[in-house]
């Protein structure tokens, strides 16, 4: 909502500076966004008040020397009147009396030919062999619309030699109104907040028609076919109008505001809008009359299966059945609230216009917009709510100013439809309520004083309570204890939040209780980021498509049952994902150029839709994805490894000891997403929690990945940390040495180092600490189909040192066992 | 008969010369071996001391005692010398360039809004909110018309809503849904919880707009809160997530499950509150909505408004990340490119 400052002040006292009556605004919750200054110091080109005046053209003669020019004589209210030449087609030959923005030698204004803004100083030149040192300005050269057609004319009682600035500079505020404050979405609405912050009143513009016509009883008659889609419908009728432009200052005020002038008739009905919120319609009444051939029958209803209007854009509607209509004997004339028809609409010829107050459900006004996609100042002002209440003073309003615009007769009287007369809210505050919610005393009078500048009726009412009615105006306040947290903020935001006090909560502390989840979740995350890994958070929209690539091969993926969006807004956000690899897989593409290492996780939900219940289950699920060097190369590693599976797996091992998850494997698996051969599925507590392996060449292609392995791992977060133990053992530090021995175990290829390992271990006794296996050979030294395993073996015992013999002899006992279960030989 | 004094002083001053005279330990060791060594020119000379008179052998023999020690010295310093000189010698020859860049070492971080959250989330448990985590889907009751958001309310229009193929489910536009699911959860007791969450909006994604992004919301009820409770509580907050000095405001807004409502703002860090880009030239930053719950929302919630009360309030992080590091495209977010994420 824009409200010029000059027409603010028709209806309350400013009596602060302009950035401070914002500031106020803004801290009382009608938010001010932007300030725009119009010709006075502080735009972006204030009108030089000694050279930019009001001029009054004395005569209008042809140019001699160019049929498109001509040259007016201006009194400007200094020395003589002077003479320009000018091609404003609004200045023609033989005019006079015009009053013009006139602009005299070293004015600066806007260039009127350039596309950009650029301002430029009027010098004295020849035109056409005529001198001329002064300049009739367009609105454009004054920096007010894109208008270089014509000059700007004046209305005629502006007083000649005027600084412009002083005329008609202004000070535009541009409003964001929140839902709540739909009523500011008025001029009338915005003074009664500055009236109320400033200690102000609201002067009511007068709402008095001079009727000199008949009555309006018999010539129009109105039913409602729904009052609860159309609580008011109310008409006044004004004959012998003369249609034409409005005077400037109209005009002026409605380009500030934002809406185009038209006409007289239709500019009072915006005008009165802006003024009172109240949207109004004006119809051509010959019209009606001719196509009811009689008195117009205006009713308000739904529409019919297949009824159409040609709307006044020149749109042929066809109009579904909730759509809320205004219509006569023939059909259709207005979708109410929203457009009007074109057969109807008020033109050059309008003679007599029925001008139209109504009040429409915002919920039927709101679905009609969307449905036709056709906001319109009405039509968000309805949408918001709009008092039945305003139909009245706003018809009498612009029925009056446009009989003093246009001329003619009004008909006496309103034709008033009003079923269902508002009733205001009554709410009881008492101080208690106020100090419960805010914390802080207001006395009551402090509170009666505020409520009542914002028009609203107290009475007292017991020790400390105060009956409370709401004006007309605010439909925002409610009933009971919702009514009375309406009222309380309505003190709060006038009486001002920065002086309501700051206190610590002295309310009882709730149990606090430990969330074991989160806090695992959140030490995965530090463990995977201390083992060198980015944690990356991606789009949890994402496509079918995108998840199929996971899955070569399957040309037809199954239709998956998804949590699929119904309005996406773009193709490649259209489900919720169930897979976090696609993501990572694209995180690691994205950075492919631009790093050597590519090592990330992340942790988040994916969802599942679930045929029991409507919500989707979202279980939370950890990715890891990396490829690439194990470092960046530098000149003490040129060319580092590549990361490979085994890296893969010593990060989930890392983790696994993280969080002192024990019993945990990896078993050779298969999986259609990673390459045979090269994948494992992770058993925790006998539970399946996850995949992790080097990914298919095809999916590595389908991602746009450079050659090399890519490893993923998959894992389902909540299984894996709900085997977290809530605490674990610290075993003692040995205070008498270790022993060590290696050795090293040749053994067929399809023995496993799990196996291997797990013979060890169980041959080693209470003795043997530690098994841990450090070089894999195979090749020349050995037969083929053969491989050796050397393992670091560590013997301990608790209470002494021990002896070389009782090594030997464990050794000897694994080595022995190694070679009974899985046919091992110790390596020559 | 040779004097044998002055074969010592010839000795001395030719032993001396070729100490000096060696360049390392070998050439070192071939001296003290020709003077001092038992078949060394000392040994010979002093072999000659049998065939001296009786009475001139005690001061002949201390003069040779005194040539021997004053060359074992010299020996051993020019000893200590020559080594002193190798291990310099060695320590410059193992000179680094110190200005060549460190071996890189491979670290792994947080994304930006796991930090800020963590810094929120901490920052709110010390105040004893705990975290509450709620869904990311959710029913449009939920999501609207228990927060006091009818079906075609005018107040609708402040959220851009993603909707599901199925009728009444969406994707969460707040995580204000998570107030009423902590609420019917905790009733009757007080509550004092943060619910941080990702969000998702109907909007394109731009540089200032994003279909997803995190919010922290915060709910305390009891029987005795108020809004200076609010205030105060919210203060602290600031002062430690932006700085113990920077000033703090409250302006009136409007949120359909507050009231009153509030948007607080936190003096510009960027400009020190003298307005910058950023603040738009105002010197203040909008860092979060708050207000005291409406009662609509505490009786859906399954409290009595004439009983209980709370207040609520809900922030951005990735804003919030935006603000305090000047960046200007909230896309960096979920790109994950890592020239972004390697700057936290
Ligand atoms: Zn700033």
């Amino acid at each position: 909502m824009r409200v010029p400052i000059s027409w603010l002040k028709e209806y309350v006292d400013i009596p602060l500076p302009v950035q401070e009556v914002a500031e106020r605004l803004t801290f009382a919750g009608l938010e001010v966004a932007d300030i725009q200054t119009i010709g006075l110091p502080g735009s972006a080109l204030p009108w030089d008040p000694e050279r930019i005046v009001v001029g009054e053209v004395l005569e209008v003669r042809p140019h001699p020397d160019a049929d498109r020019l001509v040259l007016a004589t201006v009194e400007y209210g200094g020395g003589q009147p002077k003479t320009v030449v000018t091609g404003a087609p609004n200045l023609r030959v033989g005019d006079t009396g015009h009053k013009v923005a006139f602009a005299l030698e070293g004015a600066r204004h806007w260039d009127g030919t350039s596309p950009t803004p650029v301002s430029s100083v009027l010098k004295g030149r020849k035109v056409r062999g005529i001198y001329s040192d002064a300049m009739i300005l367009s609105e454009k050269e004054l920096g007010l619309s894109d208008d270089h057609i014509g000059v700007l004319l004046l209305d005629a009682m502006a007083p000649v030699g005027m600084p412009l600035a002083t005329y008609m500079g202004d000070v535009v505020l541009d409003l964001e109104i929140t839902p709540n404050m739909a009523r500011c979405l008025s001029v009338l609405g915005v003074a009664r907040e500055v009236a109320a912050l400033t200690g102000g009143r609201v002067r009511y513009p007068q709402t008095r028609m001079q009727a000199g016509g008949e009555s309006i009883e018999g010539r129009v008659a109105i039913a409602i076919a729904d009052p609860t889609l159309c609580a008011r419908y109310a008409a006044t009728l004004i004959a012998d109008v003369t249609i034409g432009p409005s005077p400037e200052w109209m005009r002026r005020r409605l380009r500030l505001a934002g809406i185009r002038p038209i006409n007289n008739v239709v500019d009072v009905t915006n005008y009165v809008m802006l003024e009172w919120g109240q949207p109004l319609h004006a119809f051509d009444y010959d019209v009606l009359v001719r196509r009811a051939k009689g008195v117009p029958q205006i009713t308000v209803r739904p529409a019919k299966t297949g009824e159409l209007l040609t709307t006044l854009d020149g749109v042929v509607r066809p109009l579904a059945p909730e759509r809320l209509l205004i219509t006569d004997a023939a059909g259709p004339i207005a979708i109410a609230g929203v457009m009007g028809g074109a057969e109807t609409e008020v033109t050059d010829a309008t003679r007599a216009v029925l001008l139209e107050a109504a009040n429409f459900h915002f919920v039927s006004i709101r679905k009609t917009t969307q449905a036709l996609k056709l906001p319109s100042e009405a039509s968000a002002r309805f949408g918001r709510g709009v008092p039945p209440s305003a139909a009245a003073p706003a018809a009498l309003r612009a029925t009056e100013l446009m009989r003093e615009l246009g001329g003619g007769r009004i008909a006496r009287g309103v034709a008033d439809c009003y079923p269902a007369p508002q009733v205001p809210s009554v709410v009881v505050l008492t101080t208690d309520e106020v100090r419960r919610i805010l914390g802080m005393d207001l006395s009551r009078a402090e509170i009666e004083r505020i409520l009542t500048a914002l028009e609203f009726r107290c009475e007292p009412q017991g020790e400390t309570g105060l009956c409370v009615t709401a004006p007309d105006h605010r439909l925002d306040i409610g009933t009971g204890v919702t009514g009375a947290a309406d009222l309380i903020e309505e003190v709060a935001r006038i009486h001002g939040y920065d002086r309501i006090p700051v206190t610590e909560m002295a309310d009882r502390l709730p149990p606090q209780r430990d969330i074991v989840p989160l806090n695992l979740e959140e030490q995965t995350r530090d463990l995977l980021a201390v083992a060198g890994l980015q944690e990356v958070i991606t789009y949890r929209l994402t496509t079918p498509q995108r998840e199929a690539q996971l899955t070569p091969g399957n040309d037809s993926p199954a239709e998956r049952a998804y949590v699929r969006v119904a309005n996406p807004i773009s193709a490649d956000r259209v489900v919720m994902r169930q897979c976090l690899l696609p993501g990572l897989l694209e995180v690691m593409a994205h950075n492919a150029r631009l790093r050597d290492r590519l090592w990330f996780f992340e942790i988040g939900p994916i969802y599942l839709p679930s045929g029991a219940t409507k919500l989707p289950a979202e279980p939370r699920r950890l990715a890891i994805g990396m490829a690439g060097r194990l470092a960046s190369a530098s000149w003490r590693d040129p060319d580092p490894s590549r990361t490979d599976f085994f890296d893969l797996k010593g990060v989930v091992e890392a983790l696994l000891r993280g969080l002192h998850l024990g019993a945990a494997r990896f078993e050779p698996t298969t999986h259609p997403t990673f390459a045979p051969g090269r994948t494992a599925r992770l058993i925790v507590e006998e539970h399946e929690v996850g995949f992790l392996g080097e990914v298919h060449p095809q999916v590595r292609a389908a991602f746009d990945l450079p050659p090399g392995p890519v490893c993923l791992a998959e894992l389902d977060l909540e299984e894996l940390l709900a085997r977290v133990p809530l605490t674990h053992r610290v075993a003692p530090v040995p205070r008498f040495p270790p022993a060590l021995q290696d050795i090293a175990l040749v053994v067929d290829d399809g023995v496993t180092a799990a196996d291997l390992t797990a013979v060890i271990r169980s041959a080693g006794g209470p003795l043997l600490a530690d098994a841990r296996l450090f070089d894999v050979y195979r090749g020349q030294q050995l037969p083929s189909g053969k491989k050796s395993l050397a393992f670091s073996l560590v013997f301990q015992a608790a209470d002494r040192t021990l002896t070389d013999a009782e090594v030997e002899a464990e050794k000897r006992r694994i080595v022995e066992a190694t070679a009974r279960r899985l046919g091992a030989e110790p390596r020559a | 008969m040779t004097d044998i004094p002055q074969a010592l002083t010839v000795l001395q001053a030719e032993a001396l010369t070729a100490l000096e005279a060696t360049a390392d330990e070998a050439a070192l060791e071939q001296v003290r071996v020709r003077y001092l060594g038992r078949k060394g020119s000392l040994a010979a000379i002093l072999r000659g001391l049998a065939d001296l008179p009786p009475a001139e052998r005690p001061a002949v023999g201390k003069l040779a005692n005194e040539v021997k020690e004053r060359l074992e010295a010299a020996l051993a310093a020019r000893r200590e010398a020559l080594q002193a000189a190798a291990r310099a010698a060695a320590l410059a020859a193992e000179r680094v360039d110190v200005t060549l860049p460190g071996r890189p070492v491979p670290m792994g971080r947080l994304h930006p809004s796991t930090q800020v959250l963590r810094r929120i989330c901490q920052i709110w448990g010390d105040m004893g909110f705990q975290i509450y985590r709620s869904r990311d889907i959710e029913t449009e009751e939920m999501n609207f018309e228990l927060l006091n958001i009818p079906a075609h309310h005018p107040a609708r229009d402040m959220w851009d809503t993603f909707y599901t193929m199925v009728d009444g489910i969406l994707l969460r536009t707040h995580t204000s849904p998570g107030q009423i699911r902590a609420m019917r959860e905790f009733c009757p007791q007080p509550i004092r919880v943060i619910l941080p969450g990702m969000c998702y909006r109907y909007e394109q994604i731009t540089a200032r707009s994003e279909i997803q992004f995190h919010q922290v919301e915060g709910l305390a009820v009891g029987r005795h809160v108020s809004m200076t409770d609010l205030k105060g509580t919210l203060i602290s907050f600031a002062h430690r997530m932006f700085g113990a000095v920077r000033r703090v405001r409250f302006r009136a807004s409007h949120f359909p499950f507050t009231e009153p409502s509030a948007e607080m703002d936190v003096e510009c860090m960027l400009c020190e509150g003298a307005g910058c880009v950023v603040c738009k030239q105002t010197g203040w930053l909008e860092i979060l909505g708050c207000g005291m719950v409406h009662p609509e929302v505490l009786r859906n919630g399954g409290y009595d408004p004439a009983v209980y009360s709370g207040f609520a309030f809900g922030m951005g992080p990735e804003r919030i990340t935006m603000l305090k590091h000047r960046i200007e495209d909230i896309r960096y977010f979920w790109t994950n490119d890592l020239r972004f994420l390697e700057q936290f």
